[in-house]
């Protein structure tokens, strides 16, 4: 028996029967999975909240939101949000959104639940070490949170916590003081979560497919999972150590980031001879991998949905794993393109640049084997296909975008406004979002053994897809008008005539907003009251619709799947219809 | 659905689009006040036109797609696109790879132009310091030297924002510092950039030019008006709850009344 | 079908390492762990070009001294920790035990020379923003920041080594075990072995 066996076999374990074991400290990955969703859709709730309140006060800076005061009496007086309030509510936004979304949905919930089961394995390579990673991200994000509570609010300096105004204190700002502190804390404890996380996938990736399930024979979401897995390994790997630093810098009188003689209301500060410039490339040289990580598991769970229903297999299949792993690898040398104008040498801006330009190809590849997919098929139009074309568009219009800020030339004009607001709102806001949408309507049956009801599935794509284009499209054009972005209020000449642009903005965003609380209601009233889901509802291929939905504790029911057929096999003669599964034996062939 | 879903995505795509061709001065650059903001508008308009093109038809291909996909009866065996993935691929590598060779050889130009260039050694040196929530400027004066820089003798209820020190340094005392940034039109201006707190930036959209300002760095900028008038000055490095009015206006004058004013302002020191 | 624990034969596809799950995570955990030491030796690095008025304060004694001392009693540790592995290997399990705490003594007796010389430091006046020779002050930061970060793994590492010896010895822990232990302890000595010449030897007078 190999080495690889004998370890498969350590980690076959009898199901939990407390209710504790089944649901809280759970080791199975389906649990997990769902915990991570769950987080996530508390958090993109909070997020999503918080968008609203930054949004009325873009567009009416003296509106008394009620209930405002409650949430913070010095952010909020009379209910009206004061500028510094207004920024701690966006750092909040921007930092739940990036690290409790959109790099826990995609990644840590749809791959922890659907990993394991899509190789063929019981679970994952180490479901303790699993269950770990899950608890400490819900610490980051308790911790996180906390910073709404404490004296001064939570922090002001943005997501992106540029020193020397995130590492001085409370001298700099409101929110400066505990709440930033915080922050640093919180995200140095998801780094370890994330880390502990992508040691499992990549284990489970490696080491635990079945028989037959050769990396040939992966499906997509599989490929993504494991691609953006290594990119977090190596990622997170930096940010831990920023946050340190900063941390440091904070509490224990250091200067990593604070240079000497700055005056901040009217103190001297007693940091001497450290450089803002180092926290901007440790930050961005995490920065920009973690975007390509919020990314590419949409990338691989739309390549994986499309297919089902358009009954056709994906064009250019290799090329797109390819891609996949090209934009993983060029995403690393792009970081400075966040920095073009941000005093570093500017003949590296020109040196960035180019990568920056050259990860367009991949991505553009990747669209155009989409588009030409769609081509020629017959398309069966339920939720989560309209989901999957609708991120091919959002990921267009926000591709596009990035094209002009690549260029350090025109970054000159549209850096810090609102283009730049709309591009990665476009990408991370919007498609990343999409691709959840879509891997909720297709994977929810299997997960709880209930089918989400169509009709209103449409109708929240339809508000979502249209709302989303009213919301972040005008931005492009606010941008060009030099919109400058991360503003309270727009006070200057040039901004108050675009106030109503805002308001148009933020009535669309309401109303988006509005329209989620669709699918929340059909999230819920489908798991209490679906009609029952088969074992494949979709006519799918793929290892997950090979057992029972909701799988058993041990994924297959104490079977060994034998795999004999890629995944994306449609639009052929097979056993049960136009398609063959994965685990079809070996005589089914195809036409 | 499909028909709708291409229905809704071209109409999405065309009035995006349109409002992009007809966006009236609001929602535009504004007019280009600076020796080197054609190269900066030029390569905007060209990315412009090529992404467009690119969008444009991506998003209606795609819409078309989805349209026939839906038109289609039970039954259909499916196709393959033309070539499978090869064209794909060939035509991303060579249409973009294309398009991204001629921007980034002209476009580096263009940011080589402005921000690698050695600034005309007649330029007029003005030093600019940000900090919670203020541009100010200081001119040499008549001696034409500045003085040094002190932080701790920085303080803005007596006016003294740069921490000069007049009474030791000969070179402070006729240094002329003001709230708004007043150049004359068509002479190369080098400011000389640094911040007393955080990182701050500077942005003038009608001179097409930006650069953070950062504590610890004293960092160059040149650039060159050529048209008289007001316009904005913005910070546009979050900085703190000011940040959103931390401005400052740049005047562009003509010579001859930036000469009389200047006058002005050193008999005033 | 119930599901017996354990008993039932798995054939799985060959991993294209052909590395158990535990050893694979180890790997891919030095990896990440060596990103993150590279990126606090470069801010290490980035913060020493561009400080002017860094001075380099190591007397050859004590501190280098000490520095070697240290450097000999890790790299001798790597060696009882190969001695471990192959024990383990060939099944002798109280050789392979004996090497393990040979390994975990000499761990420790690492982490206690560097806490004394800590000491040493902090009672000359060092400290993470104080310089008492008068140069950077970067110097305290990076030198506690990059050498604690190392002795944190070091303890780590003890630690680890004295569960894996004690549960060896028991026949909990079977030699894949011991060899993962191994991976990650050469991963500490090789560390060391940046850290030595970038902050000590560099800081040289």
């Amino acid at each position: 028996m190999s080495e690889a066996q004998a370890h498969a076999e350590v980690h076959h374990h009898s199901p939990p029967t407390s209710f504790i074991g089944k649901y809280v400290f759970s080791v199975d990955h389906k649990v997990i999975g769902l915990q991570y969703y769950g987080l996530g859709l508390l958090a993109v709730i909070i997020g999503m909240v918080l968008s609203w309140l930054m949004r009325l006060h873009l567009g009416w800076s003296t509106l008394a939101i009620p209930g405002l005061e409650k949430l913070s009496a010095a952010g909020a007086p009379g209910n009206v949000m004061t500028p510094e309030y207004y920024l701690s509510l966006m750092t909040m936004h921007g930092t739940i959104m990036v690290f409790f979304v959109l790099t826990n949905v995609p990644f840590a919930g749809f791959g922890n639940y659907f990993l394991p089961i899509q190789v063929g394995a019981a679970d994952m390579s180490f479901p303790h070490m699993n269950m770990m990673s899950f608890w400490v991200t819900f610490t980051a994000f308790l911790v996180l949170m906390a910073a709404f509570f404490v004296p001064g609010g939570p922090p002001l300096s943005g997501w992106t916590a540029y020193a020397p105004l995130s590492a001085v204190g409370v001298e700099a700002g409101p929110g400066q003081g505990t709440g930033q502190t915080l922050w640093a804390i919180s995200i140095a404890i998801f780094c370890v979560a994330q880390l502990l996380g992508a040691l499992n996938f990549i284990s489970t990736t490696l080491d635990l497919r079945t028989k037959g399930m050769s990396l040939a024979r992966l499906p997509f979401s599989a490929w993504a999972w494991f691609i953006t897995s290594v990119i977090g390994l190596l990622a997170f790997a930096v940010l831990l150590p920023a946050c340190i630093l900063l941390f440091l810098d904070r509490v224990a009188g250091t200067s990593f980031f604070i240079p000497s003689g700055l005056v901040i209301s009217d103190k001297m500060q007693a940091h001497t001879g450290g450089s803002p410039l180092l926290w901007q490339h440790l930050f961005w040289f995490f920065g920009h991998p973690e975007v390509y990580i919020a990314i590419l598991p949409a990338v691989g769970i739309v390549s994986h949905i499309l297919p089902v229903f358009m009954r056709k297999p994906l064009l250019g299949p290799r090329v797109l794993v390819g891609c996949m792993v090209a934009i993983g690898f060029l995403s690393y040398m792009v970081w400075g393109h966040h920095m073009f104008v941000s005093g570093m040498n500017p003949f590296s801006a020109i040196l960035f640049s180019v990568p920056t330009l050259v990860i367009t190809i991949p991505a553009t590849i990747a669209t155009l084997l989409w588009i030409g997919s769609v081509y020629g098929s017959r398309m069966r139009f339920t939720t989560a296909a309209l989901f999957c074309l609708g991120f091919i568009s959002v990921f267009i219009s926000g591709g596009i975008s990035g094209f002009f800020l690549a260029q350090p030339s025109i970054d000159t004009y549209l850096h810090a406004t609102y283009f730049v607001v709309a591009h990665f709102h476009f990408v991370m806001g919007v498609a990343a979002i999409f691709a959840m949408f879509a891997g909720t309507y297709f994977w929810m049956p299997k997960m709880t053994g209930r089918m989400m009801n169509e009709t209103l599935g449409k109708v929240h794509f339809w508000l979502t897809f249209v709302g989303v284009y009213c919301i972040f499209m005008p931005m492009h054009y606010l941008g060009l008008a030099g919109n400058v972005r991360r503003y309270a209020a727009f006070t200057d000449d040039f901004l108050s005539p675009l106030i109503p642009v805002h308001q148009f903005i933020t009535i669309a965003a309401l109303i988006t907003g509005a329209a989620q609380f669709i699918f929340l209601f059909n999230l819920i009233w489908s798991r209490l009251r679906g009609p029952k889901a088969p074992d494949n509802p979709w006519q799918a291929t793929s290892l997950e619709w090979s057992t029972t939905s909701p799988p058993p504790f041990d994924n297959f029911g104490g079977r060994q799947l034998v795999v004999n057929h890629q995944p994306y096999e449609y639009g052929v003669e097979g056993p049960d219809g136009d398609y063959i599964m994965q685990t079809a034996p070996e005589a089914a062939k195809a036409r | 659905m499909g028909k709708l879903f291409g229905v809704v995505l071209t109409v999405i795509t065309l009035v995006s689009t349109a409002i992009f061709i007809f966006h009236g001065n609001l929602l535009w650059l504004p007019v280009d006040i600076s020796a080197h903001g054609h190269g900066v508008d030029h390569q905007l308009m060209e990315t412009m036109y090529g992404s467009g093109v690119l969008f444009v038809a991506s998003q209606l291909l795609l819409g078309l797609f989805v349209w026939q996909a839906a038109g289609r009866k039970e039954g259909w065996k499916y196709k393959t696109f033309p070539g499978g993935a090869k064209p794909m691929v060939i035509s991303a590598i060579a249409l973009v790879g294309i398009e991204i060779l001629t921007l980034s050889f002209v476009g580096s130009r263009v940011w080589a132009g402005v921000y690698l260039s050695p600034p005309d050694p007649k330029s007029l040196q003005i030093d600019v310091q940000a900090g919670q929530f203020a541009f100010y400027f200081r001119y040499a004066g008549a001696d034409g030297q500045f003085g040094g820089l002190h932080p701790d003798k920085i303080d803005e209820g007596s006016g003294n924002f740069f921490g000069l020190n007049p009474r030791d340094d000969v070179a402070a005392r006729d240094d002329v510092v003001v709230a708004s940034l007043v150049i004359p039109v068509n002479r190369p201006i080098l400011l000389t950039m640094h911040s007393k707190d955080v990182i701050h930036s500077f942005y003038v959209r009608e001179l097409r030019i930006h650069q953070d300002i950062v504590p610890g760095l004293m960092i160059p900028l040149h650039f060159t008006a050529t048209q008289t008038g007001r316009f904005e000055i913005v910070c546009t490095q979050l900085c703190g709850l000011g940040h959103y009015q931390m401005k400052a206006y740049l005047d562009v004058k003509t010579q001859d009344d930036f000469d009389q004013w200047l006058k002005q302002q050193e008999a005033a020191q | 079908m119930e599901m017996a624990a354990g008993h039932h034969p798995i054939v799985m596809e060959k991993s294209p390492y052909g590395i158990p799950p535990g050893k694979l995570a180890m790997w891919c955990f030095v990896i990440s762990d060596a990103v993150t030491f590279s990126a606090v030796l470069f801010a290490y690095g980035y913060l020493r070009v561009g400080s002017p008025d860094w001075i380099a304060p190591f007397q050859f004694f004590p501190t280098i001294v000490n520095g070697l001392v240290m450097t000999f009693v890790l790299l001798t540790s790597g060696l009882t920790m190969l001695a471990a592995v192959e024990a383990a290997k060939q099944g002798r399990t109280a050789a392979g035990t004996r090497w393990l705490w040979a390994t975990c003594a000499l761990g420790a007796l690492f982490a206690v020379l560097h806490l004394l010389e800590w000491r040493r430091m902090l009672e000359e006046g060092w400290r993470l923003f104080q310089n008492p020779t008068g140069g950077s002050v970067h110097f305290g930061a990076a030198f506690f920041s990059v050498t604690g970060l190392h002795l944190l793994h070091v303890i780590g590492g003890v630690i680890a080594l004295a569960i894996i010896a004690i549960g060896f010895a028991r026949g909990k822990y079977n030699r894949i075990d011991v060899e993962i232990t191994g991976i990650y302890w050469h991963f500490v000595d090789l560390v060391w072995m940046f850290v030595f010449p970038l902050v000590y030897l560099m800081n040289a007078k």
